[in-house]
């Protein structure tokens, strides 16, 4: 008999939720049938006219009736709600082409970008990456760099100066002898910096411009050991199948000295606008430390050798961002910038 | 430089190679060939013709029709070209050849101009006759050439032969980039050796034959040198009975090709022997020659003297001069005077070769704003060797060309020479230094083609006179290096044992570069030098020391002259280029020196001081700027509380809407908006902002060391409170009373409302904070909190504060 009414219930119960429209009607069900004046309560506040040895099979009916209930009710209920929630995301639907909400990050200078790039290769090797004084000493400059007075380089490059002993740098090697005096051994850095020359500025001068030295001194320090290290620097800043070309040159401060080309990037070396149609850029300039130039620094040439390199950084920007104005880089016009 | 590759070949025989394959070997070994033209470029099928016939064009009246000879054919051209006669021998180019220019001698098209059959007003033309012009040269290099009309060859050419090669045009010109050690590559000699010894062929060196009759200059002449550290050689011949003449065509093409318009036989012969041995010679009018003495001293300062271009110069007691017996003829080096110049009607000619002191020469040459061809050789200094040579060699083309009779003998007053430089040579040493492994006797090879000398018995290596380069044991390495070839050399890398990094102010500005981008600022680089008017534009004080600025003694121009010592103007500049392209919201930075001189003038090097410098005009105001600097400070673990002081005494800033910012106190720098009128002076329409903190000061106190504090445990409590505060209480100070009271449990405060109007009193304005405490250990209790609040509240009530309930 309890059976049966179970059973009714249950059908009941079943037919109900599977009627129900909405959580609010799933809820009264539940109350309906589990709740504590529901009809399965109901059942169970009858248990005492039900004999005692029939009572726990009874419990037990109930029980399952109820677990049954209640597991159609849950997955009923998941449904509505997954329902729900689908419907509430239908309408929320957006643009996603609508503009962005940016944070406007600022852009680095491309100077500074290339001079990353060149101090992650040569820090990379070893190198500590130092600075020396823009406004300098002409025997910094000059005198400890093998151009002494009356040298036709001192007028090459058009000084300006301050007084007679001081001026402004017109190239960073001055740094390779800051560095040498500091007696400190073996040297192996870079210095970036500021320099100055008289040229009036134009698409491809600027009296102000920067360099990047560099210098390697140790014991066995080789000519091949230059040659090693500038082609490893241009591969890796240039790309990997970058070539290069040493060509002899002379610089007071270096002997043997050279100048380096690499295959033109734009090209692979071809030849095309960009390197003239030579096939190749010329790029930095390079040596062996002068044994006279280690001596005035009070390194002995016959222990210690090394080389030393200098490069444009503007040229270097120019080039890797096929920039086709100096000028541009000093304007500071924000929609220059923010191409970099 | 420019030189003719068939002059090269004139001391390098055996010379055969492409144009290219010359540039690509000689700029590997040294010699850099910055370009090369072919001065056949474009001539194509042109060839000598002799006009047989002319007739008048019957429609036309300035054309003529002639019928031409090319060899072994006839044929007709119709030309326009007024200089032409029955007989004349010309250039023609045939149907399908090409021309390098038009006949007005404009600038070469890339590809020629081509020619073919055409007809002119009804009457066939089978080619055309050519111009100099049109063949890609000018009258200055065929001086025989027509003004206007077609080039008439002389009656040796050959009808039917290769004009291009008449005209000597089959040649390449190379230009050189010769550095200033190489002296003696300023001269056809010395590229010619070093032609020879990169491709390992022999030199041969022009032959000098004794010349001179049976007189000896020295009983005619004489030379003094007054100044021997001006002039370490003075070498002079004399000529008789010159006959003034053109030059052979020969020495006419050399010159040209070499860019050097071709005059009279003797001018050229000295321009010939200046290119050939790098040696400039002078030639004097020798009856101008007072005394027939030549003295060679110093000029009188003040004294002027009228050079052969006719202008009058103003000389020093350094520059050096020619003098005769009475006066000054001649600038040494330089150029020679009005009074001496060789004229058409000259008889007797004194030849100058010389070494003149380099340096002197370049600073006389730039102090009389006179640069000549000769003395941009002196100045480079000079072989003292070289001169008798090159005296010896002109003499001996005066004799070949028939230009005149020399007299026997050379006036020759010298100093010493310097021995020869001798290097020992130590080819372990050399190859250790190179990283190389060439053999012993190699090197030697490379020494000989060189002319350098090696005594096996000594062991020293002897370095010829012009080689002026070659002092040391890196100078042989680099010998051995360019011969071997820079491109065999091994590519190593050296055995590191460092590391390498950043220096710790590097690490910080590389902070600043990047919180100013996160912050929206872009970096400019401005100049470090500027005008001295940027101190009236910011409107800094007359008697500022900000205005004791490094001058530059040369600069570019007045805007140039002085190295800044306000970091502000470079970025105030930039915004106002910025507002002016109407660009919007433009915010830039700058890391960069100012330089403040410890006195003046200048005794030792100014303080280079950093600045971080940050500007923006646009969306945002004081306070976005302040946010940029406390995020910089707090980024390089500054995390202490700053102070702002209002009295920042910044003169181009807003006088109500600046502040310095300390840290404690030590002061940081400063920000503020950009004073009106400043505005005004850098033509910016709109409200700007700048800040500047200065670097070494920040690196003194920043540190990347960071150390964690656990996380709160305990819950806070918070309190609100808010006030009626007289106007002139700044926040800053309802700050420090909350933090000086606050105590120990104090966790942080914050301003969450600000308000001035109608509801608050005249001269108050309302203002309210949130207090935060908390205790690490445990849980606050209300007492505490209490009597925390109790001391801020009666702190701020001190200060005139009013409470709000």
């Amino acid at each position: 008999m309890i059976k049966e009414t179970l059973e009714a219930i249950q059908a009941q119960a079943l037919k109900q939720i599977s009627e129900s429209d909405g959580l609010d009607k799933l809820n009264e069900v539940r109350v309906n049938f589990l709740g504590k004046k529901g009809e399965l309560t109901a059942v169970l506040k009858g248990m005492k006219d039900v004999a005692p040895e029939d009572r726990p099979k009874v419990g037990q009916l109930v029980n399952e009736t109820r677990a049954q209930i209640e597991e159609v009710l849950k997955n009923a209920q998941d449904k509505m709600e997954r329902m729900a929630r689908e419907a509430a995301m239908k309408s929320e639907v957006i643009d996603v082409t609508l503009p962005a909400k940016k944070n406007n990050v600022g852009h680095r200078h491309p100077n500074s970008i290339a001079l990353e790039e060149i101090e992650r290769v040569f820090i990379g090797m070893g190198y500590e990456v130092v600075e020396g004084p823009e406004v300098e000493y002409d025997y910094y400059n000059f005198e400890a760099l093998n151009i002494p007075d009356g040298h036709p380089a001192k007028d090459e490059q058009d000084t300006f100066y301050v007084t007679k002993d001081i001026l402004l740098r017109t190239q960073t090697s001055g740094c390779q002898v800051h560095e040498m005096e500091k007696g400190r051994l073996p040297i192996r850095m870079i210095a970036p910096g500021r320099v100055f020359r008289s040229d009036e500025v134009d698409a491809t001068h600027s009296p102000s411009f920067h360099q990047v030295e560099g210098m390697v001194v140790d014991k066995d320090i080789t000519f091949s050991d230059l040659k090693g290290t500038l082609a490893q620097f241009a591969r890796e800043m240039f790309g990997e199948n970058t070539k290069v070309k040493f060509r002899p040159h002379h610089f007071p401060f270096t002997e043997p000295s050279a100048e380096m080309d690499i295959s033109c990037f734009k090209c692979g070396g071809k030849g095309c606008r960009f390197c003239k149609n030579e096939g190749w850029i010329e790029i930095l300039g390079c040596g062996m430390v002068h044994p006279h130039v280690l001596e005035m620094s009070g390194i002995d040439p016959k222990e210690y050798t090394g080389f030393a390199f200098g490069v444009g950084l503007e040229r270097i920007a120019l080039l890797k961002y096929e920039i086709d104005d100096m000028r541009l880089l000093y304007e500071n016009d924000i929609r220059f910038l923010k191409q970099f | 430089m420019n030189t003719p590759l068939s002059w090269v070949k004139a001391y390098v025989p055996d010379l055969a190679c492409t144009d290219q394959e010359f540039r690509d070997a000689m700029t590997l070994s040294g010699t850099k060939v910055e370009n090369f033209t072919r001065l056949d470029k474009n001539l194509e099928k042109i060839v000598v013709g002799q006009i047989k016939k002319i007739e008048r064009h019957p429609d036309a009246d300035k054309l003529i029709i002639c019928q031409v000879d090319v060899g072994g054919e006839t044929i007709q051209i119709v030309t326009g070209a007024p200089n032409v006669k029955e007989g004349d021998k010309v250039p023609v180019v045939l149907d399908g050849g090409k021309v390098a220019g038009g006949h007005d001698g404009g600038p070469l098209p890339e590809d020629g101009i081509k020619i073919k059959n055409g007809k002119l007003r009804g009457v066939e033309s089978f080619g055309m006759m050519c111009s100099i012009e049109e063949l890609g040269s000018d009258r200055n290099f065929y001086p025989e050439a027509p003004e206007f009309g077609i080039y008439i060859f002389g009656d040796d050419a050959v009808v039917g032969s290769d004009a291009v090669e008449a005209l000597g045009l089959h040649d390449s010109v190379f230009e050189y980039e010769i550095t200033s050690n190489r002296v003696d590559c300023f001269s056809i000699l010395g590229i010619a050796r070093e032609a020879a010894a990169t491709f390992r062929l022999p030199f041969k060196a022009p032959e000098i034959k004794k010349t001179g009759n049976s007189e000896d200059v020295n009983s005619m002449i004489s030379v003094e040198i007054k100044d021997p550290d001006l002039c370490s050689r003075y070498t002079a011949r004399v000529c008789k009975n010159i006959k003034i003449a053109p030059s052979p065509w020969w020495m006419q093409r050399r010159l040209a090709a070499a860019g050097i318009r071709p005059i009279n036989n003797l001018v050229d012969i000295t321009n010939y022997v200046m290119l050939e041995y790098g040696q400039p010679m002078h030639a004097y009018d020798l009856k101008t020659i007072a005394g027939n003495k030549i003295v060679v001293k110093r000029a009188a300062e003040g004294d002027t003297f009228q050079t052969l271009d006719g202008q009058d110069r103003k000389l020093d007691s350094e520059i050096l001069m020619i003098n005769d017996g009475e006066k000054a003829v001649g600038i040494a080096g330089i150029m020679g005077g009005e009074n001496s110049k060789i004229t058409d009607d000259v008889t007797d000619v004194l030849f100058e070769a010389a070494t003149f002191n380099g340096v002197n020469i370049r600073k006389s040459a730039k102090r009389l704003g006179l640069r000549t061809d000769a003395s941009g050789i002196f100045e480079k200094g000079l072989d003292p060797r070289n001169a008798e040579d090159a005296m010896n060699r002109a003499c001996q083309l005066i004799e070949e060309l028939g230009c005149g009779e020399v007299v026997g003998g050379m006036v020759d007053v010298k100093s010493p020479f310097k021995d020869l430089v001798t290097i020992p040579f130590e080819p372990d040493k050399i190859n250790h230094f190179l990283g190389t492994d060439v053999s012993r006797e190699e090197m030697l090879s490379y020494f000989e083609r060189l002319e350098i000398t090696f005594d096996e018995k000594t062991g020293l290596l002897t370095i010829p006179s012009f080689r002026q380069d070659l002092l040391g044991f890196a100078d042989i390495a680099e010998e051995v290096a360019r011969f071997y070839g820079y491109d065999k050399i091994p590519t190593t890398l050296p055995a590191s044992t460092v590391a390498g990094g950043l220096s710790f102010k590097m690490m910080i500005e590389n902070k600043a570069r990047d919180i100013a981008e996160y912050c929206g600022f872009s970096q400019s680089m401005n100049f470090s030098f500027e005008s001295p008017k940027v101190f009236d534009k910011l409107l800094i004080p007359a008697d500022s020391r900000l205005r004791d600025a490094v001058k530059i003694t040369n600069p570019l121009g007045e805007d140039y002259s002085i190295m800044r010592t306000v970091s502000v103007n470079g970025i105030l500049s930039s915004l106002s280029t910025n507002y002016n392209r109407r660009n919007k919201d433009v915010r830039l930075y700058e890391l960069a020196n100012v330089y403040l001189p410890k006195a003046l003038p200048l005794t030792e090097l100014p303080d280079e001081r950093m600045k971080f410098t940050l500007g923006f005009f646009g969306d945002g105001d004081f306070y976005t700027m302040k946010g940029v600097i406390e995020e910089f400070l707090e980024h390089v673990g500054i995390r202490k509380k700053l102070t702002y002081d209002p009295n920042a005494g910044i003169s181009y800033l807003h006088p109500g809407r600046q502040a310095k910012v300390l840290l404690d106190d030590t002061e940081l720098g400063f920000l503020g908006e950009v004073h009106p009128e400043v505005l005004d002076h850098y033509d910016i329409g709109t409200r700007a902002y700048i800040a500047e903190l200065d670097i070494p000061t920040i690196v003194g106190l920043a540190s990347f060391d960071y150390k964690y504090q656990g996380l709160a445990k305990f819950p806070a409590v918070s309190r609100d409170l808010s006030m009626v505060v007289p106007k002139s209480i700044l926040a800053g100070d309802i700050e420090k009373m909350i933090q000086q009271r606050g105590g120990k449990i104090l966790e942080s405060y914050s301003l969450f409302d600000i308000y001035e109007g109608s509801q608050i009193k005249e001269g108050y304005k309302s203002v309210a904070y949130s207090i935060t405490f908390r205790d690490k250990e445990r849980t606050l209790e209300e007492a505490d909190v209490a009597a925390a609040m109790k001391k801020i509240l009666n702190g701020l009530e001190g200060m005139g504060i009013e409470l709000r309930s």
